[in-house]
């Protein structure tokens, strides 16, 4: 098969295998089969694209013509590539853990929820493999819409109420501003294909970059800067699969991913670079990272607090991207990746929690590590990662993107790493140490005498665990891409 | 033809103004809906008033061909008016029909009433 | 078909809706009168077709009744625009006559059913002899053709309110016809002349006069009234919400539509682009119509009937074509045309669903819709379809016309329209979600009656109509050629 035929068979093996599920929904064992087979597929068919692009080639593939001389293309290139594998070879450990997860709490309507994660996997691949920004704007918004059922799941008030501020915020950025961008860059440049050096050099200038680039920082609502960034939190009332692998890497990593192609792609950093009223977003990054982690540090329930976790870890992307040194482009390219293999796996750990202990808040965990040593060992190493300890993935982005703020001499942002670990460290650390060196208080507790998760969860939480500790030893795929990217 | 006074050459189309915002007024101003229609003919009215009077031309007969006749009145607007009479003849009868059935549904046809029935309806 | 047959396409065009109905009235049967409607909406369909393709080999044509020249005769004239919205027009009325009779059967008296298809032929007939002619008077006499019989078909509605609501369109509708017929008169006087192409040649030696600036006026406040321009909509929101099911879903997707194109065609057809120049009435419509947009869309939250809200929803759609209109550029009409088609799609899938709900559970109340999504999959599946493509959600038609419209606006520098264009389709969010949520988030009362899903001849139209604005909405060829065809023939004056 040639290149082109794995990018559309990337897109399109989840929405056939979505079908499947949608058919066989009266059987479960089939339909969760149905579910890992479509996952290893199209984990298959994204790998397979990887010796191409390596190797410098752009496979790209043309679907139809929406508007004259505007096509819904799919084009690889090394960000969507990364973005492309971290997604699809994620969903094959969640899908393990969903497995585990879903049955060991009963859940309803378990084909719904499958049949709709087929298809934001497909979306997602569709976003990292859009070859303009027209294709990328429609999977994003089909990956918002499809993502509404599965934030809902339970159907309960509260869960109403949240999915309501979840497609609210999500739909009026994308179509208010983030429409108005692209429909923008079109009247000004007549193409919105993705261009190493960006397209809009000579084409916009003075305060119109800067008006451009907050239609399109904000537009990108799932990139969740402050203060668009509450549906993050309200998404945790779903499943905690949906939270693991939506929340945490397809759709924020769909946003920032898609911050990194506007900048690199659509503006270029170094067109960014000269233009002198665009370093605003440096410090609304800095000032997320940082407001984000002080908001964690109060959360007591334990997803909440990953969620504000994510927001700040996002916006080290955007920050990291913002600073337009190649190095810093090079870390936010590199902790996509890094973030995306460290949250699921707190996710998880999370989500064992629940399904093990039915606990949600820290301030219950009081030695749960003696009785779930393998949850809380993968929870410990991924919020290393978080923090930024060798040896793991969290730290080599961490160490690029510091390299390029050097590089430029930019303080503020080399000050806002270097609290915001602090602050990392805070609100995870005592979690760990709890979890392991305090005695359980929980006796007169009703589930007092749980042991572990059911086995498919501590497959899955512990694979992704040890993924963070590979992804330090065996950086060499991920930092040829993100070199591809920054064209160094 | 003689008449005895002369008429100013605009006198038509005062009277068609006036015909017009007459009829509108009581369109607007009536509750009654009978008294309504009343108010739409006579704005109806006036267009064919209108369209008459820019036909008519000084001196000008009807026009038959015949040689003493060398002017003649522009018969199009005639003809359009025909037509438009009508369409006035049908409409104030689909409104009386209308109002017919009202009047079944809600006894009453003052506007007033009605709306104060179908508040209490919703 | 013979070469003499194809020649008189125009003519059979209207004839045939027009003699077919009184032929209803002489059968005196349902069931016959409903075949006839159904054959003869089809056969238009197929007509529309022909005179397309007609028109887009060979160009604009015209066709003089009678055989007397133009500009004395009435001249029957097909072009670009006309053959697209006849093509609309066609479609969706074929399209609700397979839909109609289960629907029309529950909601009308049988002893009238018979002559509600009479009433629905002479509607047809009378939009489809608006588009056609060539003459401004005659389009006075089709206008009230196909008002005079929609107030008929509108006042059938299974509530005592329909009735008034009847009424209240026909005080209204006949209000705006007069001024429409004081207008012509104006230009009639000014030029001697009727017939479209002839007064477009005249007018400019006279379009610097009172006479014709009134004229103008006069002309726009009539058919302002028809299609629902704001503030002079105000019959509108009753006169859907009440009448027939299969009524509203005509109504909505074709009579407004056939209004904007009477608009588009008095306004660059006859007058031609500089009599903006003499007169700002563009601006006043590009205002009058962001109200439009904004407060018309926010009131439809607050709605509790769905059909309602709905006909808030097109008026403030309708706003989107005015602001095309008062653009006067390629892109600007290209959005109006364009919606003009997407817009019918649209709302005639949403009205259809509607229909069906209704003739489940005699109500399209947001109460009485919760939960149907579990009993009614597949049309509630329809319904949420359909209202992405309302919102604009992209590979759907709503998200074309929007694209092009805001596209008119940044060519044009209008940030604030674009704005508030994009913020009216927030609003459609809100009051969309609100039904969407009822549907498929709330459980239906357990004293409920049991209900099935609606029968497979409701379904086939309504996604029909579904698959169009998808299908339209990723292969835009037919659609965005038509109409940026029909803009650039309009914006560049030639007839």
């Amino acid at each position: 098969m040639s290149a082109e035929n794995y990018i559309l068979w990337a897109i399109a093996v989840p929405l056939i295998g979505s079908i499947g599920i949608l058919l066989a929904g009266k059987a479960p064992n089939i339909r969760e089969t149905i579910t890992l087979i479509t996952a290893v597929v199209m984990f298959t068919m994204v790998g397979a694209l990887i010796h191409t692009v390596v190797g410098g080639g752009r496979p790209s593939v043309t679907l139809l013509e929406i508007f004259p001389g505007l096509d819904i293309t799919f084009t690889v290139e090394p960000l969507g590539m990364l973005f492309g594998l971290v997604a699809s070879g994620l969903w094959i450990v969640n899908s393990i853990y969903s497995i585990g997860y879903m049955r060991g709490n009963n859940e309803k309507n378990q084909t719904r929820f499958y049949f709709f994660f087929a298809i934001a996997l497909a979306s997602a691949v569709g976003v990292a493999f859009a070859g303009n920004m027209l294709t990328l704007f429609i999977c994003y918004e089909v990956l918002t819409l499809c993502t509404f059922p599965l934030v809902t799941h339970s159907g309960k008030p509260e869960a109403m109420k949240s999915g309501r501020t979840y497609l609210g915020i999500l739909l009026s950025t994308s179509i208010g501003l983030q429409l108005l961008a692209i429909i923008w860059t079109w009247h000004a440049t007549g193409t919105l294909d993705f261009k190493a050096g960006g397209i809009l050099d000579g084409k916009v200038s003075g305060i119109a970059v800067s008006i451009l680039l907050f239609l399109y920082m904000y537009g990108i609502g799932k990139a969740a800067l402050m203060p668009i960034h509450r549906w993050l939190p309200a998404a945790m009332v779903a499943p905690t699969p949906v939270s693991a692998l939506l929340h945490a890497v397809a759709v924020v990593k769909a946003g920032v991913f898609t911050v990194v192609k506007v900048i690199v792609y659509i503006f270029g950093y170094e067109f960014l670079a000269n233009s002198l009223t665009t370093n605003w977003l440096v410090y609304v990054a800095g000032f997320t990272i940082l407001a984000a982690s002080i908001v964690a540090l109060r959360q007591d329930n334990l997803k909440r607090r990953l969620a504000y976790s994510t927001i700040s870890q996002l916006s080290y992307v955007i920050m990291a991207a913002a600073i337009l040194a190649p190095l810093s482009v090079m870390g936010a390219v590199l902790h996509i990746a890094a973030h995306a293999v460290g949250k699921i796996t707190l996710f998880f750990a999370a989500g064992s929690i629940y399904t093990a202990a039915h606990k949600t808040e820290v301030s219950q965990l009081n030695g749960i590590g003696r009785k779930m040593p393998w949850t809380m060992g993968a929870f410990a190493i991924a919020s290393f990662s978080m923090i930024g300890v060798p040896p793991t993935a969290g730290f080599l982005s961490k160490w690029y993107i510091l390299m390029g703020a050097l590089e430029v001499e930019h303080y503020f942002a080399i000050g806002v790493i270097i609290i915001s670990t602090l602050l990392n460290a805070g609100y995870f650390m005592p979690i760990i140490y709890n979890a392991f060196f305090k005695e359980a208080d929980d006796k007169n507790y009703p589930h007092a005498d749980h042991g572990e998760a059911p086995l498919p969860v501590v497959i899955a939480l512990t694979a992704t665990a040890i993924g963070t500790v590979l992804l330090f030893f065996f950086s060499g795929l991920p930092l040829e891409l993100a070199h591809q990217v920054v064209g160094k | 033809m003689e008449l005895p006074v002369e008429i100013p050459g605009l006198l038509n189309y005062w009277i068609v103004i006036v015909l017009m915002m007459a009829g509108f007024y009581v369109v607007i101003s009536q509750g009654n809906l009978v008294k309504k229609m009343v108010g739409l003919s006579v704005f109806q009215v006036a267009v064919f008033v209108l369209y008459i009077t820019m036909s008519k031309i000084d001196g000008g007969a009807a026009p038959i061909l015949d040689d003493a006749i060398k002017q003649y009145s522009n018969p199009l607007p005639h003809v359009l008016i025909l037509t438009a009479i009508v369409v006035g003849v049908a409409t104030t009868a689909l409104g009386l029909a209308l109002i017919v059935r009202i009047r079944d549904a809600y006894g009453t046809i003052e506007e007033d009433e009605i709306i104060e029935l179908e508040r209490n309806d919703d | 078909m013979s070469v003499s047959l194809s020649a008189h396409l125009p003519a059979i065009q209207v004839v045939l809706p027009l003699i077919s109905a009184p032929l209803c009235v002489l059968f005196r049967r349902n069931g016959a009168s409903w075949l006839i409607a159904l054959i003869v909406s089809w056969l238009s369909l197929g007509i529309s077709i022909l005179l397309l393709e007609q028109v887009i080999a060979n160009g604009p044509i015209s066709y003089l009744l009678g055989s007397w020249a133009a500009p004395w005769g009435i001249e029957y004239k097909v072009d670009m625009l006309s053959a697209f919205v006849m093509l609309i027009v066609t479609s969706v009325g074929s399209i609700s006559m397979i839909f109609a009779p289960n629907s029309v059967n529950s909601e009308i008296p049988g002893d009238r059913i018979y002559l509600f298809y009479t009433m629905y032929l002479l509607t047809f007939a009378g939009l489809l002899g608006i588009t056609i002619t060539g003459d401004a008077f005659n389009l006075f006499v089709f206008l009230e053709i196909s008002s005079l019989s929609s107030y008929v078909l509108i006042s059938l509605g299974a509530e005592r309110n329909a009735l008034t609501a009847a009424f209240r369109y026909l005080i209204l509708g006949t209000v705006g016809a007069t001024f429409y017929i004081i207008g012509v008169g104006l230009m009639y006087q000014m030029t001697g002349t009727l017939n479209m192409t002839d007064l477009a040649m005249r007018l400019p030696a006279v379009a610097e006069t009172r006479t014709i600036l009134v004229a103008l006026g006069f002309v726009t406040v009539g058919i302002g009234l028809k299609l629902g321009l704001f503030p002079v909509h105000v019959w509108l929101p009753n006169a859907y919400a009440y009448a027939p099911s299969v009524v509203t879903a005509f109504l909505a997707a074709t009579a407004t539509k056939v209004a904007v194109y009477t608009l588009l065609r008095i306004y660059f057809t006859v007058f031609g682009t500089k009599i903006f120049a003499a007169l700002p009435i563009d601006e006043f419509l590009l205002i009058l119509s962001l109200i439009a947009i904004v407060s018309m869309s926010a009131v439809a939250i607050f709605q509790n009937n769905v059909k309602r809200l709905l006909a808030y929803s097109s008026v403030a759609q309708v706003g989107y074509m005015i602001i095309g209109i008062s653009m006067v550029s390629v892109t600007g009409l290209t959005a109006t045309i364009l919606h003009l088609f997407n817009h019918a799609m649209i709302k005639g899938a949403l009205f259809l669903v509607l229909a069906a709900v209704f003739f489940r559970i005699k109500s399209v109340k947001i109460e009485h819709m919760a939960g149907l999504g579990k009993v009614m999959p597949y049309s509630m599946a329809a319904f949420v379809l359909a209202g992405f493509s309302l919102i604009g959600v992209p590979l759907t038609v709503g998200f074309v016309s929007k694209w092009y419209l805001i596209l008119g606006a940044l060519e044009k520098g209008w940030w604030p329209v674009a704005g508030l264009v994009l913020i009216s389709s927030l609003l459609a969010v809100i009051y969309f979600w609100k039904v969407i949520e009822a549907i498929y988030f709330k459980t239906r009362p357990q004293d409920a009656a049991i209900i099935h899903e609606v029968p497979i001849t409701m379904l086939v139209p309504m996604w029909l109509l579904v698959g169009a604005n998808i299908y339209f909405g990723i292969n835009t060829e037919l659609s965005v050629g038509a109409a940026s065809a029909a803009a650039k023939m309009l914006i560049g004056g030639a007839p």
